[in-house]
């Protein structure tokens, strides 16, 4: 016969026993739970039947061109974004890339202040250290903006879902909800993101969401003189940009990080990172 | 918000180095967690009894700096009156989101793990401290249980036992998770590693082994009380076996990025020649690896053949040493992975402001907090012995006052 005591104890014994059981499976199946939930989470803000370019033939799916060998440098669309959408001083949305080539292979890539005022007084030449001491060979332009990548890093990472993918592809920041952290800026590959000293959010290029709602262009494909921007819905098959990607040859920025992004490039070279 | 000096092409958006000394503060405490609450277990788990003099001031220490652990992310979030979001709402691809759940799960596994340790001594306390308001304190510390029979202590120690078994894991999992952060970035060539969980894991316990060997024996000399040479040569043992994997790893990392010698290598190549050389290459290998190996290392070769004495001291100076080192190390993965830009093509310059915040001052400041939660940790609780009435528990926790004779270490 136990005596009370021991009963007390044993049942108390067991209590724990039990709490231990239950905490371990606790985390048994939450890490379970999580692994699964990373596994087979979806990138896109909503999963349905994909299409030839990832969404289904109804659905508007954008995308944008940018056709290297069209632009001019001149900074118009870096102009017309920061305009359209109050872009703090020494940061970019969007901005163009200056690629010069000499003989002896040496290659200067500028973009001072992200181009916006074109590139006439800072012609790499001017500049040119003394050992290369030669005129350069060829040069072109690369306007760079977010890629709205298809496995974008930078959603992946977000640790309280600020960033994320519209049902058109369109990659976002909800500023309500962004805790200022930094990672998505870290896990971008392309320095398209930026902290906004101004609300300490993450902030990037919208592809100008609240115009294209509204069925107009984004602002740097409108003021763009020379049509190296092209912005469209890839799923109709009649549109610009589907006309475009269907007879031409098409490159994205760091394809080997596999992010799959939504921005296509015409007339890449390899210098371009 | 700075501008910084750049070199060659730095991407526009990138002129900015946003993860600053905050981020290099946070890896470091919850580091120096990790590794003090392996100490601990050592002695709770795995019983080894050399380390007992440490055990209970190991596992205090632990709580004393995850406490703190959250604060530099605080001071660094653009909001930090949202921080809950990240449990409110959890991105589940994210591994950050995971931290508020990994550091509450830790930091109430580790106050229940320590409450149980004291709990003898509270109950003990409740009715023999001298102040009434301590014993009120104590009363309500001991959750109102002044009576610790002889069956619940044992049945405290059981439960104990597997808290301090799921904490091993768990503290593995703050830590190897922080290495995780960086290692899982591929768009940073510097970070993008499988290996940084387990170096960030490994340097956590080096720098927490130091860091419980370097006050152990700065708390006794101050205090004048007897260092116990076993306990130190235990903690130089570890620290010593935990360093040599850590950089061993740590160079692999390195080889292993030359000898591939991708893409990034070339700009990887100029980092570490260039802004990386002298917290890299002098710092944290020559200062904070090699000299800590051959100290620490004569130490654990000839044992007895040094005196205790010089044992204390080599201990003491190869314990901070190891400090510097994993400081070092967390400075140059976060700071490294920063100072170049992703064109690959450009470098930044990163200077540490004394003042604002995430200044020098209030990363030091930051830093501060923990040891002053330890002093009045200290105050409340004996950090190095037990007080409990049981004379056997008393002999086996070898009561550093009264056990021992003062400053023999001469």
């Amino acid at each position: 016969m136990t005596s009370p005591a021991d009963h007390e104890e044993l049942t108390r014994r067991a209590f724990l026993e039990k709490c231990a059981e239950a905490g371990a499976h606790t985390f048994l199946f939450g890490s379970l739970f999580v692994t699964t939930a990373m596994m087979r989470l979806p990138q896109e803000a909503t999963s349905r039947t994909v299409g030839p370019r990832g969404g289904t033939a109804k659905e508007v799916i954008y995308g944008f061109v940018v056709d290297t060998t069209k632009c001019i440098g001149c900074g118009s669309c870096v102009r017309a974004c920061k305009a359209e959408n109050n872009v703090p001083d020494g940061y970019n949305r969007t901005w163009v890339e200056q690629y010069t080539f000499f003989p002896n292979g040496e290659v200067i890539v500028n973009s001072p202040n992200g181009g916006e005022n074109g590139f006439e007084d800072d012609l790499p030449e001017r500049n040119m250290p003394e050992e290369i001491g030669q005129l350069p060979v060829r040069g072109f332009f690369v306007p760079k903006l977010c890629n709205h990548c298809i496995d974008t890093p930078c959603i992946q990472v977000c640790p309280v879902g600020a960033s994320y993918k519209t049902a058109e592809g369109v990659v976002l920041v909800d500023p309500q909800r962004c805790v200022g952290c930094g990672y998505c800026v870290q896990a971008c590959p392309f320095g398209s993101r930026f902290l906004n000293p101004e609300t300490n959010t993450a902030d990037k290029c919208t592809w100008c969401y609240h115009r294209i709602t509204k069925g107009l262009k984004p602002a740097c494909v409108e003021y763009c003189p020379a049509k190296a921007r092209i912005f469209g819905n890839v799923n109709d098959p009649y549109s610009e940009i589907s006309q475009i990607l269907a007879t031409n040859r098409v490159q994205v920025l760091k394809s080997y990080l596999g992010t799959r992004p939504r921005t296509r490039y015409i007339g890449l070279d390899s210098e371009v990172i | 918000m700075h501008h910084y000096v750049t070199e060659g092409y730095v991407l526009p958006n990138q002129t900015h180095i946003y993860w600053t000394t905050m981020i290099v503060l946070y890896p470091y405490i919850t580091g120096i967690v990790a590794g003090a609450f392996i100490i601990s277990s050592l002695y709770h788990v795995f019983g080894k009894q050399e380390l007992q003099p440490v055990s209970r001031f190991a596992m205090v220490m632990a709580f004393a700096f995850l406490l703190f652990a959250t604060l530099p992310l605080l001071n660094h979030l653009g909001h930090p009156e949202r921080a809950f979001n990240i449990m409110f709402t959890p991105n589940p691809t994210s591994a950050m989101a995971g931290f508020g759940f990994i550091y509450t799960a830790y930091l109430a596994i580790l106050a229940v793990e320590i409450w149980l340790v004291y709990r003898s001594d509270i109950a003990y306390l409740a009715h023999h401290a001298k102040a009434p308001a301590m014993r009120a304190l104590y009363w309500v510390l001991a959750l109102g249980v002044t009576d610790v029979q002889e069956e619940s202590r044992r049945l405290d120690h059981r439960v104990m036992l597997v808290l301090a078994a799921i904490g091993i894991p768990a503290a593995c999992v703050l830590h190897g998770y922080v290495g995780f952060l960086f290692g899982a970035i591929k768009a940073n060539p510097w970070w993008a590693s499988p290996l940084m969980p387990v170096i960030f894991l490994l340097s956590a316990i080096v720098s927490g082994i130091a860091m419980v060997l370097v006050c152990y024996i700065t708390v006794q000399k101050v205090k004048g009380r007897v260092i116990d040479t076993a306990c130190v040569q235990s903690l130089i043992e570890y620290a010593w076996y935990s360093l040599i994997i850590d950089v061993t790893l740590e160079m692999l990392e390195l080889v292993n990025h030359a000898y591939v010698g991708n893409e990034d290598w070339e700009i990887l190549k100029q980092l570490l020649t260039t802004k990386l050389f002298v917290s890299m290459f002098l710092v944290q290998v020559l200062v904070g690896s090699v000299l800590p190996f051959f100290l620490l290392g004569a130490v654990v070769v000839f044992k007895d053949r040094i005196a205790a004495a010089t044992r204390h001291n080599i201990g003491l100076v190869g314990g901070v040493l190891l400090l510097v080192q994993v400081l070092a190390m967390r400075w140059n993965v976060v700071m490294g992975g920063q100072m170049f830009s992703k064109s690959l093509r450009g470098f930044l310059d990163f200077k540490v402001d004394v003042f604002g915040r995430d200044g020098l001052l209030s990363a030091v400041a930051l830093f501060a907090l923990p040891f002053g939660a330890l002093f009045v940790f200290s105050n409340v609780l004996p950090l190095w012995g037990s007080i409990a009435t049981d004379p056997k528990d008393r002999l086996s926790e070898r009561s550093l006052d009264s056990v021992q004779p003062r400053r023999s270490w001469h």
